[in-house]
């Protein structure tokens, strides 16, 4: 591990004052110490946001939006009674990610920041376009069998690892960032970028910016009744997707009246097809739509290597999730979070 | 033992009960001491470099860069590594294997050390070893099992040959009115145990002391002798704990003895302790195999042939290839029996023993291709099995020291519920509509022993002292080997110090082959028996002693007293028997072993029967064991308590080999792409969901004056081939390539 700074500032001003190019703001750790530990990550300083007063809360606000501070630890997130019967698709998808102790780690805010698992990126011997703009890309005919299938670019055919960010993007949550240039929002869609020609520049805040919050806007929570995020693994849980979906209907006398579908680990962020969603509205929750809608949610879906079949699996859990959500959201957190061996819930 | 007390007499007041492990408080609470807990003064911090290419040369290292960094004390490299005085690339002994230590700049595998780095603290040598940037002239590298012609394997791992057959084949092959020609794959694995390799290292003068978990603890001391140039005796090696083994803790690796070097270089005690990643290269694995099955049955279901053929990876520079066609051997009773292996020699490090090595793999494929045969012949899988049973062992003829795989049948078929079972596949739905499957498989794995001394000590207050240098993994040996030796001293359990783990101790044998306990149990027991009947002599001819003139053979020894068989009024107790006698410590000595005309005469083997549930998943293909019941017969069981979680163990490592473990090499470098736990898959506890173990009893009068065989590894086998064999019945998909993942049963939907 290279040598560096650390601090941790006392005020999110401070902590903005702290910043310098090479720094990297430091939430629970999980994912950039492990990344410095390889070398693929080094930054020369680390600033500390954990401590930041005011970004541990949860709370609704006067216009009924739910703003979750960017330091509130994931597994207070998914355990908050309140946030997680309006949001439960939220919680199950946050659950079924990594392992308690990572959960009680995790940030709101490293999270949403998360890098890619993609192994060359990982590993700082290997050439890799979004560590090191212009390198080349060693995943392209390596092991490609968790890649991209959807909106990868031949510069770069990673995918977003994270859970949470899928159902965060199914029910178009707003992150509020903080720089020098002061406060702004962006909308979820908006947030994680397509690799295009340039792979190294993941989300759309800016060097320096802070993220301070999420929102989640009050029409959010009237999918709670029928809302499911269901993950496929390689074993059973403390595994990363393979493909996952979130869905979230709702329904009024036998019709879908609203619809959100987001898929992922098939792209470099959360995959939303406006179109899959607009065929179900309006529309009486059957198989053979939520076999249309999947369809097109995986429109235009191309391998990026030997991984073909993400394509299909992401279609077929997509209308697993569709008709789980129709179903209705179980009464209780499944003792398997997102599995389809989910469980009853412990009592 | 003719002049000794009869054993039977005084085993199973401590044998046989369920003792929780004695070690058990210490580990939880970390109180126990692990070979990297240790910071003797002075310590200096070692980290390996790792190459990072699979096959080529190193041809530059900026060791100023690393030199100039805080903290960094020392670089080792091929200019200035001192010279060793045993060649790594020798082979002197039996556990031997060739290892690189910086001999030259040549990259034979990827993860290979190439440098090591001494540092004040652990950060400062990681810098270091990141700043020395390596430079490499690469060459091609070769991956995968086709990468290279195959070569015949004519003597194979520890001396076995190469290929074994009995009978004719091509007859065998004739005489068949149906048959299958199956062929399965297994990929690389890393045994990973969760302690990683370690080494704290100090010299003072030519004496070594090696903190250092180790699966052979004396023996070990030679082979550290050998390469440093000093007698065995000079060597200090402590192992009290080991954090799992799994075979890789039994050989000499590169960079642990580099780490020794150092230590003798800088005159400071150094410590290396490997990372995960380190752990997938220079410290054994389980190499990939590719194995042929060919089976035969005449009209009545019995087997008229059984061919195991096995192709396997192996290193460009050692032997050792996964044995896995002498898993068809001591099983099925075939009219013709044929075993034979081939390797290839690719770029990767020297595969070793792991979980099972070769009975495994083998028994993955063999069982899989039994029930291929029983399906075509439109037999139940059990019954198929049955037909085939081997009263003798097949091809040798030779008796079985004891075999209740009948009764292992028997009692885990019912435990299952395996009647009910249809024989199509795709039959069986849970209320989700999960599919559901039933398999199952044999469980087979030698019985051996090895050499083992062991001392035993009756001190003046009666209490006893055991003492060998034996190996506990996690397995129990601090528990079970002491229940043996309190029985084998006439003593509770809480009379009884055990000294164990160390090198200074008697040579408690290897822990390995599942003969531990066997074994090392055997000395202890026999050094017991031997105090006692040292202590009876004294009593009997003692005016004072209330056994006075009683005959040596009637004397029995009960909670630390002598007692006359026939009348329990006459008895003596041991501190008394002592104090009259001066007071002295009294000392008895044991070996254990097996003569090779014992081992000549039977067929030793544990033997069992693993049946799997499985659900899947219809359309997302997701697999779940949802049952394992495995029922065994392994000679007598010391502790149930351990036996039972030894064999959980094994069942979990056959879900592991099943559905998870997998090294993924990228064909371009030929290097391991996921090389750590969030990317090398093992079961996690929603994995195992119902795992239910049956001891099956057994009485073995040959395997040992104990009648202990070994339940270290017999878990494994049957299990992969069971679970495979469920999927098959859950899906109607036969997947011949392990483990076996969803994208593999999507492919055939
Ligand atoms: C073994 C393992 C398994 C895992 N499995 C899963 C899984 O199944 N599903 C899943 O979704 N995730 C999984 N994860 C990932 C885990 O969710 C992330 O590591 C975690 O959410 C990161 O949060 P953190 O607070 O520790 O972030 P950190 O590691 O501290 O930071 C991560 C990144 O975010 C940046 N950052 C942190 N806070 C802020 C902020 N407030 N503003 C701007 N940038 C910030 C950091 O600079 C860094 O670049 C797994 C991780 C591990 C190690
Ligand atoms: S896929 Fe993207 S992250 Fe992976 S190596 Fe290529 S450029 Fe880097």
């Amino acid at each position: 591990m290279n040598l560096f700074d650390y601090t941790r500032p006392a005020s999110v001003e401070a902590a903005i004052a702290a910043w310098v190019p090479g720094a990297a703001w430091l939430g629970g750790g999980t994912n950039l110490v492990d990344l410095m530990k390889t070398g693929a990550m080094q930054p020369g300083k680390l600033i500390d946001v954990t401590r930041l007063p005011g970004l541990d809360r949860i709370e609704t606000l006067p216009d009924g939006s739910t703003r979750i501070g960017a330091m509130v630890r994931n597994a207070d997130l998914a355990h908050d009674a309140g946030f997680a019967r309006a949001f439960p698709m939220v919680a199950e998808a946050l659950l079924s990610g990594a392992s308690g102790q990572l959960r009680n780690a995790a940030t709101v805010g490293g999270n949403l920041m998360q890098r890619t698992r993609c192994a060359y990126f990982a590993d700082p011997h290997s050439a890799c376009n979004r560590r090191t703009p212009g390198a080349g890309c060693d995943a392209r005919g390596g092991d490609t069998g968790g890649m991209a299938v959807l909106g990868w670019s031949p510069a770069c055919i990673a995918t977003n690892p994270s859970d949470f960010c899928v159902a965060l993007a199914a029910l178009e949550a707003t992150v509020e960032v903080q720089g020098t240039g002061g406060k702004r929002e962006i909308a979820f869609a908006d947030f994680h970028r397509l690799p295009g020609d340039t792979p190294e520049i993941e989300t759309a805040l800016q060097p320096g910016e802070l993220i301070l919050a999420l929102r989640l806007p009050a029409e959010a929570a009237q999918f709670a009744a029928n809302s499911r995020y269901l993950k496929l693994r390689e074993r059973t849980s403390y595994a990363f997707a393979l493909v996952s979906a979130a869905a979230a209907l709702r329904l009024d006398g036998g019709r879908i009246v609203a619809a959100r579908l987001a898929l992922g680990a098939v792209a470099a962020k959360p995959w939303r097809v406006a179109s899959a969603e607009a065929l179900l509205v309006g529309q009486a929750p059957e198989p053979a739509l939520f076999a249309r809608a999947a369809a097109e949610a995986v429109a235009g879906a191309a391998p990026s290597g030997e991984n073909a079949h993400k394509i299909e699996l992401a279609r077929r859990i997509a209308v697993r999730a569709l008709t789980a959500a129709a179903q209705g959201t179980p009464d209780r957190m499944p003792a398997l979070p997102a599995s389809v061996f989910g469980e009853p819930a412990h009592v | 033992m003719s002049d000794t007390l009869p054993y039977a007499t005084r085993f199973g007041s401590n044998s046989g009960q369920s003792t929780s492990r004695r070690d058990g408080v210490a580990k939880v609470t970390g109180a126990a001491t692990f070979a990297a807990d240790n910071h003797p003064q002075g310590l200096l911090y070692a980290v390996y470099v790792p190459a990072t290419i699979a096959r080529g040369r190193v041809t530059h290292l900026d060791v100023a860069a690393a030199k100039a960094h805080p903290g960094v004390v020392e670089v080792m490299t091929p200019q200035n590594r001192p010279a060793l005085a045993g060649d790594p690339d020798s082979k002197p002994f039996m556990f031997a294997f060739r290892f690189e230590a910086l001999q030259d700049d040549t990259v034979r595998y990827a993860n290979q050390p190439i440098a090591l780095v001494l540092g004040e603290t652990i950060e400062a040598a990681t810098e270091g070893a990141r700043l020395l940037n390596p430079q490499y002239q690469v060459m091609p590298p070769r991956v995968g099992l086709d990468a290279e012609a195959p070569y015949k394997v004519v003597v194979g791992n520890f001396g076995r040959p190469g290929e074994t057959v009995h009978g004719d084949v091509a007859a065998g092959h004739a005489a068949a009115v149906q048959s299958v020609d199956v062929t399965y794959e297994t990929p690389a694995q890393y045994h990973n145990a969760m302690e990683t390799h370690a080494v704290v290292a100090s010299w003072d003068g030519d004496q070594l002391t090696l903190d250092m978990p180790h699966q052979a603890i004396v023996m070990s001391r030679g082979v550290f002798g050998y390469y440093f140039g000093i007698p065995a005796e000079n060597v200090l090696l402590r192992s009290p704990y080991l954090g799992g083994g799994f075979g890789s803790k039994s050989i000499a690796n590169g960079p642990q003895v580099l780490a020794i070097l150092a230590a003798r270089m800088t005159g400071r005690p150094v410590k290396l302790m490997l990372r995960r990643d380190q752990m997938f290269g220079p410290v054994g694995h389980r190499g990939a195999t590719r194995q042929r099955l060919r089976i035969g049955i005449d009209e009545a279901g019995h087997m008229t042939v059984l061919e195991h053929e096995a192709l396997a990876a192996t290193s460009t520079f050692d032997d050792f290839v996964e044995n896995a066609a002498n898993a068809s051997q001591g099983l099925y009773a075939a009219g013709a029996l044929r075993s034979a292996h081939e390797g290839v020699r690719i770029d990767i490090g020297t595969p070793g023993p792991m979980r099972a090595p070769g009975e495994a793999s083998g028994s993955a494929a063999l069982e899989c291709a039994m029930d291929e045969m029983a399906e075509r012949a439109g037999l139940d899988p059990l019954e198929f099995r049955l037909r085939n049973y081997a009263e003798t062992e097949p091809g040798t003829g030779k008796p079985y020291s004891s075999k209740a795989l009948r009764a292992c049948y028997a009692q885990g078929a019912e435990r299952f519920g395996w009647a009910g079972r249809p024989l199509k596949p795709r039959q069986m739905r849970d209320e989700q509509g999960m599919l559901v499957g039933w398999g199952m498989g044999t469980a087979l794995f030698p019985a051996p022993m090895f050499a083992a001394q062991a001392r035993a000590t009756l001190r003046p207050d009666g209490s006893g002292l055991v003492e060998t240098a034996a190996a506990d993994m996690g397995q129990g040996a601090w528990t079970a080997l002491a229940q043996i030796a309190a029985d084998g001293l006439g003593l509770p359990l809480d009379k009884v110090e055990f000294r164990s783990g160390s090198s200074d101790l008697p040579d408690g044998g290897i822990a390995g082959g599942s003969g531990h306990t066997a074994t090392a149990g055997t000395a202890l027991h026999a050094a017991g028996v031997d105090a006692v009947r040292q202590l009876t002599a004294m009593a009997v001819s003692d005016p004072a002693s209330p056994l006075f003139g009683a005959g040596n053979a009637s004397i029995v020894a009960r909670d630390g007293r002598l007692f006359v068989a026939e009348d329990a009024s006459r008895s003596d107790s041991y501190a008394d028997i002592l104090a009259r006698a001066g007071g002295q410590a009294l000392v008895g000595t044991g070996s254990g072993g097996r003569a090779p005309e014992a081992a000549g005469r039977h067929a030793m083997y544990s033997h069992g029967a693993v049946f799997a549930e499985v659900k899947v998943d219809p359309d997302l293909f997701q697999i779940r064991v949802t049952r394992l019941v495995g029922a065994f017969a392994a000679g007598r069981i010391i502790n149930p308590k351990l036996a039972n979680s030894q064999l959980y163990g094994g069942m979990i490592w056959g879900i592991s080999f099943a559905l998870h473990e997998e090294a993924r090499f990228d064909p371009r470098t030929g290097r391991i792409m996921n090389a750590d736990f969030a990317g090398y898959h093992i079961p996690v506890n929603a994995d195992v969901k119902g795992l239910e173990v049956i001891t099956v009893h057994e009485d073995d009068p040959f395997v040992n004056a104990l009648g202990i065989k070994g339940v270290g590894e017999i878990g494994i086998t049957g299990t992969v081939g069971a679970i495979g064999n469920a999927i098959w019945h859950a899906t109607g998909t036969r997947i011949r390539r392990f483990p076996i993942r969803i994208e593999d049963l999507l492919a055939h939907a």
